[in-house]
């Protein structure tokens, strides 16, 4: 049983076409690593039964020759989304016992498509994070291990049990979300795909928000054909959400064979920090020869106001953070601590439920949003974001596609960098920008570091384009031939 | 004008500015598909958004946004085809989002105008400075437990226009005309009830005082929702009174917010300026800027009703109505058309007459609206009619009105019924006229020889003479042509 959890995503998609195997039997397979993984923490909730039930929906479906584009396909859902009737936390102890009575777009999306939920995957609390150390239910672990070092690693944030779930064989494809890099930065320290589309490109109904210009869904998976394959089927425009685009969504797996002859890569000279670690500054400059192999041609360009996308991100965040987060008060749903009185009741149950990270985050979000500073902080940081929204429009006048890489270092030790917010937001530094610009972007894991941690470079391309983002990941992956963890 | 009140050190004067939350007539929910209908059970009428669950998220109703255009172009008002919903964020249990989605510094509808008809025949023209869209909030229930409070959230987001007038208004009495000619408007646009004790029209009042003379803006105190325009005029009564009795003392007036007593018919403190919350309003990100183009404001404009002011002056102009008249006639759009369906064809002062005077006397006697009128209007034009072409007299018709207000019959039926059919039969007239002259010769003397006063004692003889049915009109130019001869 054990190899039927080391497929792709694609390569199970024939196999189960060809009943080579049941949905049930790959379900199971998948269930029984999730047992013996337990250690890694990637899991909040599982949902065994139900993803047996669900797998055996599948396997009718199959029978009758009508499957849908993940029948039978077992993904894990990052704990942000609302599932209906099974506990949806965000990580959070604020949301004690919350079962919602609706499921979210891009859940629906994905059972509609056929696929198998397992569980609900751990997480940064409310995603506010890049290491999985701030969930209320403990931090995930990476499955990568430094070579000859036995310190238990970070997974990255926020999406943290999405990435160890994928890299661990525990599930073929995961959800992910992705306000500041919380897909991206995850999948490079995990050794996995992760892409972040454009914003509005999947719906954000039913979606716990963190920050809600910035949050987005995207498919974290082993292999980018299997990310292609799972965003088609998350995608689509939702009249329930204002901002997702009614725009039809193209075949992204089709686009994978096209290659970059022809295409010009943008190398932004302003992502080369002084504190860049000298094996990403050579990985990096690998991706651009493969690139350049595989025809595309590289350009040397400049996002001027890159230096200002973090500082920028952590006032635009935290201040829409502080207005999303009002709603969990105790008084309608999740954890209530009685008090004298209403105000009473509030502070208690918000300092009872949020943890240090979010209770910073809404502090922070508060002031910069008050009477007085608004003007200094929040809406100076909307004037600099339309500004670094600028660099790219105007890069991309230039380029097709943007290299770079995703994180300046490789996954550090639990508890590293903990009592230290700002180095610990500064794993963002790359990721960011994308961010505020709702572009598309990409990691793909393309190499390892001198201790044989994965190492990720990441893409960027034009709002809606996509497709030229999985073109050139699938150059990357052909050319870096990354060693994935085997299943176990 | 001439609200002034006196103190010892100055004469002063109101500064009065109006903020009315108007709800917008519309099916749905500002943000969700919830039904808006009055009445439901508690948390009937609630959806997952409504309810600020996890993961929702707001789709805008465009028809409250047709709603709040057609209101602008009723107020005259500057329609802006971008606007941008901004969330006031505050804590209160019965506001689930933990945010209330509004618009603060870009609203749907700028600058317009309010005409006040004062009693006096003038008019007064009150500054709107604009109106935005937002939700209302759910409702706390605080009486039904010892020591628990219940919410009901069927009035979550139901979709809002406040309406903010400039600080022009200087008198109670215009701060009730103002009331009532915005329900109008509102009314005659079809995008506000304006029923004030459902909630559907509830009015803050900014009020400060200055001293008279002068053009200074002085601290003001914002009183709160008040349900009936008489509350709203006493309360800025006690208002005003309390200010200048504070500054003629020494003191000063805090800027907070008060709340009006009806029971005891004062305001007190709700709220001082240190524990105003800061709403830290930003741009909401769940939902586009709202943006239209001229032509969606030309389709409204072009389907807009005639409105109050555009009425009255052609029921002055078409039917020589007094300003007065045209006034009452038209403050209700349901009167207007009711009156002018009664006068269609006929005479138009004598129906203007019969509705203000007659009809108006029976609604307002049995406490119902035009709408549930016992009298339809094509049987009052009927009855009209029977006046004009002399089939019954004045003093008859009061007669078979009263009948149609009792039996609900047509006027033809009740005149046909009673046998009181008008004699306007020459024959029948002179007949009688004679019968009188030559029963009393001593009365004819006395008008032949200078008494022509008498005419009026021949006339009630033959009406007597005729159970009342001759046209007194006739009766008269009979007489008159025979005493004369």
């Amino acid at each position: 049983m054990t190899q039927l959890t080391s497929f792709t995503i694609a390569e199970a998609r024939e196999k189960l076409a060809k009943k080579e195997f049941t949905a049930l039997e790959l379900t199971d397979a998948h269930l029984a690593a999730m047992e013996r993984a337990k250690d890694l923490n990637a899991f909040i909730t599982m949902t065994g039964d139900l993803a047996r039930e669900r797998a055996r929906e599948s396997d009718k479906r199959l029978a009758a020759g009508h499957g849908g584009a993940l029948e039978g396909i077992p993904l894990g859902i990052k704990d942000l989304f609302c599932t209906e009737g099974v506990l949806t936390t965000a990580a959070s102890h604020i949301l004690d016992g919350f079962k919602p009575r609706y499921e979210s777009t891009v859940s629906q999306k994905l059972r509609d498509a056929g696929s198998v939920m397992l569980g609900k995957l751990n997480l940064d609390e409310f995603a506010m994070g890049s290491a999985n150390i701030t969930s209320y239910y403990g931090p995930v672990k990476n499955p990568w291990k430094a070579k000859g070092r036995n310190v238990e690693l970070v997974p990255g944030g926020s999406s943290g049990g999405s990435a160890s779930s994928v890299a661990a064989h525990l599930v073929m494809g995961a959800t992910g979300t992705d306000t500041g890099g919380s897909i991206r930065q995850p999948a490079a320290f995990c050794g996995i795909v992760g892409v972040k589309p454009t914003y509005g490109r999947c719906s954000r109904w039913g979606v716990v928000a963190f920050a809600s210009s910035l949050d987005q869904a995207g498919p974290m998976t082993r292999t980018v054909r299997d990310a292609a394959i799972m965003l088609r089927a998350m995608s689509g425009y939702d009249p329930k959400d204002s901002t997702s685009a009614q725009l039809e969504v193209p075949d992204f797996e089709a686009a994978l064979a096209k290659g970059v002859k022809g295409l010009r890569i943008g190398i932004p000279k302003e992502y080369r920090p002084a504190g860049l670690s000298p094996e990403l500054a050579a990985l990096w400059d690998k991706g651009v020869e493969w690139l350049k192999a595989a025809g595309a041609t590289p350009v040397e360009i400049s996002l001027p106001h890159t230096k200002s996308a973090l500082p920028t991100y952590y006032i635009v965040a935290p201040a829409e953070a502080s207005s999303n987060l009002a709603r969990y008060d105790g008084v309608r749903f999740g954890l209530r601590v009685e008090g004298k009185s209403l105000d009473d009741m509030y502070a208690k149950t918000r300092a009872a439920g949020f943890g240090a990270e979010v209770r910073r985050r809404i502090m922070i979000g508060t002031y910069v949003l008050s009477a007085g500073y608004y003007d200094a902080y929040y809406l100076k940081a909307q004037k600099v974001r339309a500004l670094i929204n600028q660099d790219f429009t105007d890069a991309f006048e230039k380029v097709d596609a943007i290299l770079t890489p995703t994180a300046p270092t490789p996954a550090f030790g639990i508890g590293e960098k903990s009592d230290d917010p700002i180095a610990m937001y500064l794993n963002d530094v790359f990721t960011v920008p994308a961010s505020l610009a709702g572009i598309p972007g990409a990691s793909v894991p393309a190499g390892l570091s001198a201790d044989g941690l994965p190492l990720g470079l990441q893409v960027l391309t034009r709002r809606w384009d996509e497709e030229t983002l999985f073109r050139v990941c699938q150059v990357l992956e052909d050319a870096a031939q990354f060693p994935l963890l085997p299943a176990v | 004008m001439g609200y002034i009140i006196k103190g010892e050190k100055h004469d002063w004067e109101l500064v009065i500015g109006l903020e009315v939350h108007a709800q917008v007539i519309s099916k749905a929910k500002l943000f969700s598909g919830s039904s808006t209908d009055f009445g439901g059970g508690p948390n009937t009428q609630v959806s997952f958004i409504d309810a600020g669950m996890p993961g929702m998220l707001p789709v805008l109703n465009g028809h409250a946004v047709e709603q709040a255009v057609k209101t602008g172009l009723g107020l005259k008002a500057k329609i802006n085809r971008r606007s941008v919903f901004a969330r006031k964020n505050y804590f209160y249990a019965d506001m689930p989002q933990g945010y209330q989605i509004s618009q603060y510094d870009q609203p749907i509808v700028g600058e317009g105008t309010l005409v006040l008809d004062m009693p006096d025949g003038s008019t007064r023209e009150i500054g709107i400075e604009r109106l935005h869209l937002e939700q209302d909030a759910g409702k706390s229930i605080h009486d039904l437990h010892p020591h628990k409070s219940y919410i009901d959230l069927n009035r979550s987001g139901i979709p809002l226009m406040e309406i903010v007038s400039k600080p022009d208004i200087r008198t109670p009495e215009e701060v009730g005309i103002y009331l009532k000619k915005l329900r109008s408007i509102l009314r005659y646009l079809g995008t506000c009830d304006g029923n004030m004790e459902e909630g559907s029209m509830r009015c803050d009042a900014n009020v400060s005082v200055r001293p008279v003379g002068s053009t200074e803006l002085r601290t003001r105190c914002e009183i709160k929702n008040v349900n009936s325009v008489r509350f709203v005029m006493q309360a800025i009564e006690y208002e005003a009174r309390r200010q200048v009795d504070c500054y003629e003392s020494g003191g000063t007036v805090d800027q907070e917010t008060r709340l009006y007593d009806s029971h005891k018919g004062e305001t007190r403190s709700m709220r001082s300026k240190e524990f105003a919350h800061d709403y830290r309003y930003f741009p909401d990100p769940d939902l586009l800027p709202i943006e239209f183009d001229e032509a969606f404001v030309a389709r409204l404009r072009d389907a807009l009703p005639e409105l109050p002011d555009d009425k009255l002056t052609r029921f002055i102009k078409d039917f020589g109505l007094t300003a007065y008249d045209a006034g009452v006639l038209v403050a209700e759009k349901e009167s207007a058309v009711y009156f002018e369906e009664v006068a269609k064809g006929r005479d138009p002062k004598l129906a203007a007459n019969w509705v203000i005077t007659n009809l108006f006397g029976v609604l307002n006697k049995r406490g119902i609206e035009i709408g549930d009128s016992p009298v339809s209007a094509k049987d009052l034009g009927r009855l009209i009619e029977l006046i004009s072409d002399n089939t019954i007299s004045s003093r008859m018709a009061k007669e078979v009105f009263e009948a149609m207000v009792e039996t609900g019959k047509a006027p033809d039926a009740i005149v046909e019924e009673r046998g009181m059919k008008q004699i306007t039969d020459t024959g029948a007239i002179d007949a009688a006229v004679d019968k009188i002259i030559a029963e009393n010769a001593d009365k004819v003397a006395q008008y032949k020889s200078g008494k022509v006063q008498m005419l009026g004692w021949f006339v009630g003889q033959v009406m007597k003479a005729t159970q009342g049915k001759a046209n007194p009109a006739m009766c008269s130019d009979a007489l008159k042509k025979k005493l004369d001869a």
